[in-house]
């Protein structure tokens, strides 16, 4: 189609309910976000401005670093399971065969039902009196006393929520793995098969390397998805004990909504947006290597 | 790419020789991967069906000594009753398939078809939310709904969602309506066919699979989505099915936790989801496979 002043002016018709709505609820929101992260705000009171003096707080404040520190422990603990798990499930489930496409689909089955609905569910099974997981272990002889699970110790809820999540998640760098690897061409594992190598030698030596920019994409996902860690710990802690296992998204939903201090809710969720954002450009510039 | 994924045999993937030993150890490791992932849904499933004094028992049993559906009575009297709950997730997750259908359809057709001014700039725009969480910008949004009065209401929680959704879904679309061979929408422009009706006729049939998978992603994100909800809707009539299951996990008419109705409710959230996954599945694998790509 040419370029004529007809069409530019349709094609804009056809844009613009999009681009006013992307405009009024999320770039609206976004600038009104850094507003409010300036000034003291609730419901109550008019609000004033205080310059810089809300990030100052979160600075000093020691539930922020809690939240902060304890959001990165959960994100180092689970990725490296998630990406090693699910390297490893990628590479039982690839090769065509009814069983393994059987196993994978399986695998991903937990990746499409809500986070907050499987939290409901492990809750259940990491209860103390009520859950399967201690009636196993007490069973098994692997423990003499019920384990208080969740909300009593952070160390050992992180475990537990942390078990629950790959169990959910594991299914979706699985997929894309299996899809990175059959699309490797033939003819290069089989030149790799006539040089005798063996089996660990051929992953490391040509499927990894070959596949190492979906490693990279599924290990940011993975990364960006826990540090805004929310759902899981609202519900299978609630924050306990003493909102240590409060997740930074937890801090911001606890000072803007239960609290109603926005303005300080603003400049945390600013803090937050712009931790994720210098994630994101780190996996932009990554994957970009990685292509060239 | 998702052809890969389900047919076609692919000899590209490095397999070990077919020696019997290795034979039984994947179909082992398989069955036993297989048994540990589905074994939380069907305890799940199991525990819902246990009469009443045995869901609460402590410790629990491991199967059902009795089957009966008093879990799911409870849960359906449960407050505002079940189908206000059921209806209000639906509700919100068929306004949000609507709401992000009707936005990105036509601008993913405008982008990829018509030279629009500033193209490259309004698509960078239309991808904010792709670099802005939705969960920085809930302060926000919350105090701007409050004020048009789009808190605990299905259409504010719809808007909520197709924020979330609409960068993912404009993408696909884009790239799906960008693949169309320009042949075939010249020939529509020779009959006279105006933009609207090439639309129609000459667009939607080839993306009709893109236009199925944008509406499964949109299903499951709004049916599924948690926080949002829980900020949006401060009346319970107005709950969704999560909601409400989380605030049921503290609070139920037996005093304690009410285990057995507590996981009727996990069950219900749940077959929605993997039902359409089972049925759609090709789909579903194509919407990941191209976000993937990006």
């Amino acid at each position: 189609m040419q370029g004529t002043r007809r069409n530019r002016l349709t094609g804009l018709a056809y844009v613009t309910p999009a681009l006013a709505f992307v405009l009024v609820f999320t770039a609206y929101p976004l600038g009104r976000m850094i507003w409010m992260s300036l000034h003291e705000w609730s419901l109550i009171a008019e609000p004033h401005f205080i310059g810089l003096d809300n990030f100052r707080q979160a600075f000093s404040d020691r539930q922020f670093w809690t939240s902060f520190l304890f959001t990165l422990k959960y994100t180092v603990l689970i990725t490296p399971v998630l990406i090693v798990g699910g390297y490893l499930l990628a590479l039982l489930t690839a090769p065509a065969s009814r069983m393994r496409a059987f196993t994978r689909t399986v695998i991903f089955v937990p990746v499409v039902i809500g986070l907050g609905v499987s939290s409901l569910l492990w809750y259940w099974l990491f209860s103390t009196d009520f859950g399967v997981i201690n009636r196993i272990l007490l069973d098994l002889g692997v423990i003499d006393q019920p384990v208080l699970w969740l909300g009593v110790d952070a160390g050992t809820s992180n475990f537990a929520i942390s078990t629950s999540v790959v169990w959910k998640v594991i299914g979706f760098g699985m997929i894309l793995f299996v899809g990175a690897i059959q699309a490797i061409p033939t003819e290069i594992t089989e030149a790799s098969l006539v040089d005798g190598a063996g089996y660990w030698q051929r992953i490391s030596r040509v499927v990894l390397p070959l596949t190492m920019r979906t490693v990279l994409l599924v290990t940011l996902v993975s990364v960006i998805g826990s540090l805004l860690a929310f759902d899981q710990f609202y519900i299978m802690t609630a924050g306990q004990p003493q909102n240590e296992t409060a997740t930074s998204v937890f801090f911001v939903y606890l000072n803007s909504f239960p609290y109603l201090k926005l303005g300080y809710g603003a400049a945390l969720s600013l803090i937050l947006a712009v931790t994720i954002l210098a994630f994101t450009v780190v996996q932009l510039v990554l994957t970009r290597r990685s292509e060239s | 790419m998702t052809a890969t994924l389900e047919r076609a045999p692919v000899r590209a993937v490095p397999r070990p020789a077919r020696t019997g030993r290795t034979g039984y150890l994947v179909a082992a490791g398989c069955i036993a991967i297989s048994t540990v992932m589905l074994l939380p849904l069907v305890y799940s499933a199991l525990a819902s069906i246990k009469p009443t004094a045995e869901a609460a028992a402590t410790p629990p049993t491991y199967l059902p000594h009795g089957v009966s559906l008093d879990s799911y009575r409870r849960l359906w009297d449960y407050q505002e009753g079940l189908l206000t709950y059921l209806g209000n997730s639906f509700g919100t997750a068929v306004l949000t398939i609507v709401l992000t259908l009707l936005l990105t359809v036509p601008a993913a057709y405008g982008l990829a078809r018509f030279p629009v001014p500033g193209r490259e700039l309004i698509f960078l725009v239309l991808l904010l939310a792709l670099i802005v969480p939705y969960q920085a910008l809930l302060t926000p949004m919350f105090l701007m709904f409050a004020r048009i009065g789009l808190t605990n209401s299905l259409i504010g929680l719809a808007v909520l969602h197709t924020t979330i959704q609409l960068p993912f879904s404009l993408y696909i679309l884009r790239n799906t309506f960008a693949a169309v061979p320009r042949e075939i929408e010249e020939a529509a422009v020779m009959d006279g066919a105006g933009s609207l009706q090439i639309l129609r006729r000459v667009f939607l049939p080839p993306t009709v699979p893109a236009v199925v998978t944008v509406t499964l992603f949109a299903f499951i994100t709004s049916w599924n989505e948690f926080l949002g909800a829980l900020v949006m809707m401060s009346s319970s009539a107005k709950f969704t099915l999560p909601v409400i299951l989380a605030t049921a996990r503290t609070e139920t008419s037996l005093g304690g936790t009410d285990w057995g109705m507590l996981q009727a409710g996990v069950t219900i959230s749940i077959i929605p989801c993997v039902l359409v996954y089972l049925l759609l599945q090709r789909y579903y694998m194509a919407g990941l496979m191209s976000g993937a790509v990006k």
